[in-house]
């Protein structure tokens, strides 16, 4: 079995509450984490999804 | 010269001319070339002249010539693979894919239109042969029209009613009507789906229908003919500008979210409207009842 959605990365602006074992950035804006969730959108190829107005997280579907 | 020559030429005429017929390139672009064309006619002269020679064969009492059928009937199956392979390998390239089932369906279609050919070459041979050309002619146009007829198949908008609904956000979930389609993260990526979105309701006329939408390679097939239509606004490496189709567990419904690169409101639910029912997503629940107490042949 494949695996079909993976978490590539993850941005936050509350590190506290960041996962461990995945690339996390630490930002400290909503701004700059908008900005670094864009680029690594593209880079990585993956969509970029708010879980909470602290977290994002890049996940190629 | 044999009394059948002139019966087997117009028999394969014929059916050279309903196979050309079927083959109609439209918006679907399939197939598209001449190349792609030239194959297909090709194999239709073959399945006429099969069904052709068959008829003076059985008269002049060669039954074995019906061996020559089951050729074909293999033949014509390789022309499904044919087709599905085609398909399936440009399907990793689409930028919104057929899906499988629409795949499988066009190969069917493929196929059996040869057996109309083999079918229609037959009976105007037979009728040549039996009384005149002239009913031969009749026939020949008869089989055509039927082929018509039974290639048609159904359209969507024979069993759903398609309404126009501007997609909207709650927080990052993007939502048709009260659909949820997909969450998306990024202020900017927002705004260019509210810009180029568009969002469509497909409500089922009945309870069939509604089984038949909810199929994944139905929802894919719409998805497809929309942006074959009216392109699509979207490209490698924007995985979050993708076109979906999610259902309302509730009641059945369907919320179909597209990005065209043409905002036509009219032309969109027309060409949703005449997205074909694919064989092979229809659902029938309610024929069920027929088989109740135990008899299902």
């Amino acid at each position: 079995m494949s695996i079909e959605k993976m978490i590539l990365a993850v941005i936050t602006t509350n590190p506290k509450k960041a996962p461990s074992g995945l690339a996390v950035f630490h930002c400290d804006t909503q701004e700059e984490m908008y900005k670094i969730g864009g680029n690594l959108e593209a880079i990585l190829d993956g969509i970029a999804h708010s879980i909470s107005d602290e977290i994002m997280i890049i996940v190629k579907h | 010269m044999s009394d059948y020559v002139y019966p087997i030429l117009f028999g394969i005429v014929c059916g050279v001319i309903s196979r050309m017929l079927m083959l109609r390139t439209d918006y679907r672009q399939y197939p598209t070339y001449l190349h792609g064309k030239i194959i297909h006619i090709a194999l239709g002269f073959i399945a006429s002249a099969l069904g052709a020679i068959a008829v003076p064969a059985l008269i002049q009492e060669e039954y074995t010539a019906i061996t020559f059928l089951t050729v074909a009937a293999s033949q014509f199956r390789e022309v499904r693979n044919m087709e599905r392979n085609t398909l399936a390998q440009l399907d990793q390239y689409e930028l919104v894919s057929r899906g499988n089932t629409y795949i499988e369906g066009i190969a069917i279609a493929f196929e059996s239109r040869n057996y109309l050919v083999i079918f229609t070459s037959m009976l105007t041979t037979l009728a040549y042969v039996l009384f005149h050309i002239i009913v031969g002619i009749i026939v020949a146009i008869g089989c055509m029209f039927l082929s018509k007829l039974l290639m048609g198949g159904g359209k969507l908008k024979d069993i759903v009613d398609i309404e126009y609904v501007e997609p909207h956000f709650k927080k990052e979930g993007l939502y048709v009507d009260n659909i949820y389609i997909m969450n998306i993260g990024l202020p900017q990526r927002q705004e260019e789906v509210l810009k180029y979105g568009m969002g469509f309701i497909l409500k089922p006329k009945n309870f069939n229908s509604r089984s038949t939408i909810a199929n994944l390679g139905q929802r894919q097939a719409i998805l497809h003919d929309i942006h074959t239509a009216l392109g699509v606004y979207r490209d490698s490496g924007t995985p979050a500008l993708v076109p979906l189709a999610k259902r309302d567990l509730d009641d059945g419904r369907v919320g179909v979210f597209v990005l065209p690169q043409e905002k036509n409101i009219e032309k969109a639910i027309d060409i949703i409207g005449n997205t074909p029912t694919l064989e092979n997503a229809i659902r029938m629940p309610t024929k069920r009842k027929k088989h109740e107490g135990g008899n299902i042949s």
